[in-house]
């Protein structure tokens, strides 16, 4: 008797298992990565319970990784969008950059004594900055097809040479002596943070957004829409849904929110533009919307975890003395198994008994 | 920027022999626990890996200290949450190893007044915290000495991270060195606007060593140009460390750091209680900087004569921006019989004659 492993692919999934699969896939990671830290000649079970406790364990750590959470939030809910209508926008870094820099300018040329009045019209530019800078790419690919993935990425670089353009030319701050940095931002141009720690307001929106776009692409035509023409272009076509206006549209508004979580990060935490000022979460947020399967709530869940694994590691350098580079095999670790366990959701492996000699000839054909 | 010119005189001014803040009180070597936050990962090969040198050194002078140290840390306000978890853990003195952290040290240093902050290259300074950096520029000087002396095309290139005074400043010393030794050659700059992209400044490298120079010098964290020019086979100088390794046979030297110096210093003074906050900054008379070990093809007589400027520099005689300095332009900056003042050379933001190469503006 011979025995082989065959793997098909799942009908559908259970809820359970929907939920076993990713809770089982961080166990495994963590299993694996005891096994990591027990070689570095530290106790794994000392170096997990400094991770929670450094970023969860008092008021301090829990403020820490939610300032940490709010930009992966509001960011990958941008991916988020534009993924599910399978418009692949790879620049939310650019249009980060983009907003900071309208954010930046709002303040520069038309200040407003009044942190309402101020927020909203930094609010306001920081979107379109960032919302035109995506719909360029969104209109080439709708018109001609052009591959948004280059483009999205190679307006990436052109964002960040703007940025660098304004902080080294025009807008250098002149008391700087030369560094390349805007002047520090005046209070009313400051987002309010909450009870002495560096939680700002950017809370709200990264709450708000993930909900308002659950009930969107859920409930509303629009959202519907955009789940069809995701799926199936072509049948969204004959519908009579015009896909150029849907992809420039989503591509806006997905760069906006990248935009607004630009200004949050410079007029929340940074106080003005300075070289450095992203921390890549344009990138980050990519990995973010695919561990929450593109779900708006698990986008919440999986930045707060994320926040939480950033805000630790950082802690266990100190507290254990291990290298950054330990860390990153954590943290690569982790994404390994949880997008690795993806492939059982889909898939089932199942045990084979017996030989292949008595299969029939077209079996052999289709398990080929 | 020109008009700004007495204003920032005026600030560095201010803030170089302005407000004397009070020594701190003594801090037992074992409750010190100094944090150290790097930009880059302590296997750069350049400046980071240096700082850490730096840090080793001062354990092994101060056994009783433990210091703990974090890498790769973006010049963000990531760093501040760094700077508070190391305080949390029981760290009482802080320090930051680059210019982008100062913000964020001067946010945290005025939340945390009882914890001692370093900030190295910066400006702003507190009752608790203080900055570090050394006169590299004379170093580069004399690394400039022996790139002039040994260029065969007069065509020398130099991989520049930020167009900021403190590289600009490197690279118009580096300059005046080179003209010193060789009136007829050039200094091509190439800025890649980052600190640590090793595959950016390879590329840099490439580019200038494609359009035909046969030195290169370089201000950025990595060993990344030296091993370009090693591939090519034209002479480096390299910077921060000795990068021979990086280019065993084309190295010809480089002006190195002693960040060791000031750690050793300051954590000394912390456990005395004679710590206050000043602006360091140490040259090649005090050993802060220096050069590299020279390579095989570097002459003697090349040695003699960065033996001879090293003298003048170190006795006081002269230093690298005594008048006349000329500009690009060929303007005459600073006039013969005067010198540069420290305020001047720190907000530098002008090109040195026999650079090419372009400021953003």
């Amino acid at each position: 008797m011979r025995l082989s492993l065959k793997v098909e692919p799942r009908l559908e999934t259970s809820r359970l298992l929907g939920l076993m699969i990713p809770v089982l896939s961080l166990v495994s990671a963590l299993a694996m990565g005891a096994v990591f830290l027990h070689f570095m000649g530290v106790s794994p079970a000392k170096a997990y319970s400094t991770i929670v406790r450094a970023s969860l364990g008092d008021a301090y750590g829990i403020s820490e990784t939610i300032v940490k959470a709010i930009p992966l939030t509001m960011v990958a809910i941008a991916v988020m969008l534009a993924f599910t209508m399978l418009i692949w926008n790879i620049g939310c870094e650019g249009q980060i950059f983009m907003g900071a820099i309208a954010a930046a300018a709002a303040v520069r040329y038309c200040f407003v004594d009044n942190r309402l009045v101020m927020f909203a019209i930094m609010f306001v530019l920081s979107g379109i900055a960032g919302g035109v800078w995506a719909a360029i790419a969104g209109f080439f690919r709708a018109k001609w097809n052009v591959n948004e993935i280059i483009t999205t990425l190679m307006l990436n670089y052109v964002a960040i040479n703007f940025f660098n353009y304004f902080i080294y030319g025009p807008w250098r701050d002149p008391t700087s002596l030369g560094f390349p940095m805007t002047p520090l931002f005046p209070d009313t141009a400051r987002l309010t943070c909450y009870c002495g720690t560096r939680v700002h307001a950017g809370l709200i929106l990264a709450l708000l957004l993930p909900l308002v776009f659950w009930v969107v692409l859920r409930f509303t035509r629009w959202g519907y829409e955009i789940r069809v023409m995701g799926e199936n272009p072509k049948a969204a076509g004959f519908a009579g849904m015009s896909y150029v206006k849907n992809v420039v549209l989503v591509m806006f508004i997905s760069g906006a929110i990248a935009g607004v979580a630009g200004m949050c990060e410079l007029s929340g935490l940074q106080g003005r533009l300075q070289a450095g000022f992203s921390g890549g979460y344009g990138y980050t947020a990519i990995i973010v919307a695919w561990l929450a399967r593109l779900h708006p709530v698990g986008i919440i869940l999986v930045s707060f975890l994320l926040g939480v694994l950033l805000v630790g590691s950082e802690t266990l350098q100190i507290v254990m003395r291990l290298p950054v580079s330990s860390m990153l095999v954590l943290q690569g670790l982790i994404l390994f198994f949880v997008l690795g366990g993806e492939f059982f959701r889909k898939f089932r492996i199942r045990i084979v008994t017996g030989g292949g000699h008595r299969a029939s000839p077209e079996a052999l054909k289709e398990g080929e | 920027m020109r008009r700004f010119g007495w204003l920032l005189v005026l600030v560095l001014g201010f803030t170089m022999c302005g407000a004397a803040y009070a020594a701190f009180p003594p801090i037992p070597a074992e409750e010190i626990n100094p944090g150290f936050v790097y930009i880059g990962p302590i296997g750069d090969g350049g400046w980071t890996f240096m700082h850490e040198k730096g840090r080793l050194e001062m354990e092994e002078k101060y056994p009783g200290v433990k210091s703990v140290f974090v890498e790769s840390i973006p010049e963000s306000h990531d760093a501040a949450r760094v700077f508070e978890t190391m305080i949390r853990n029981g760290s009482k003195v802080i320090f930051g190893t680059t210019f982008g952290y100062m913000d964020f040290i001067l946010e945290v240093a005025n939340k945390y007044p009882d914890v001692i902050f370093m900030h190295c290259s910066g400006y702003k300074d507190a009752p608790n915290m203080g900055t570090y950096f050394g006169r590299m520029y004379q170093a580069r000087y004399l690394s400039g000495l022996v790139a002039g002396k040994m260029t065969k095309n007069n065509k020398i290139g130099f991989v520049g991270a930020h167009p900021i005074p403190e590289v600009i400043r490197g690279i118009n010393s580096f300059t005046r060195g080179v003209r010193r030794a060789n009136p007829d050659a050039e200094v091509q700059v190439i800025w890649i606007f980052s600190w640590l992209d090793p595959a950016k400044e390879k590329e840099a490298a490439k580019a200038l060593i494609d359009s035909g120079v046969d030195v290169l010098a370089m201000h950025a964290d990595t060993g990344a140009t030296p091993q370009a020019a090693e591939e090519a086979g034209v002479y480096v100088v390299g910077y921060n460390n000795d990068m021979s390794a990086y280019a065993p046979t084309k190295h010809l030297t480089a002006p190195i750091w002693d960040w060791g110096m000031v750690y050793k210093e300051t954590i000394g003074q912390v456990i005395d209680g004679t710590w206050a906050p000043k602006h360091i900054w140490y040259g090649l008379k005090e050993g802060m900087v220096g050069l590299a070990p020279y390579g095989k093809d570097v002459p003697d007589s090349v040695k003699e004569l960065v033996e001879e400027e090293k003298a003048r520099i170190v006795s006081g005689e002269w230093d690298v921006f005594y008048g006349p300095v000329k500009d690009q332009s060929g303007e005459v900056r600073v006039p013969e019989g005067s010198a540069m003042t420290d305020a001047e050379m720190l907000s530098m933001n002008w090109f040195v004659e026999g650079v090419k190469g372009e400021l953003p503006q």
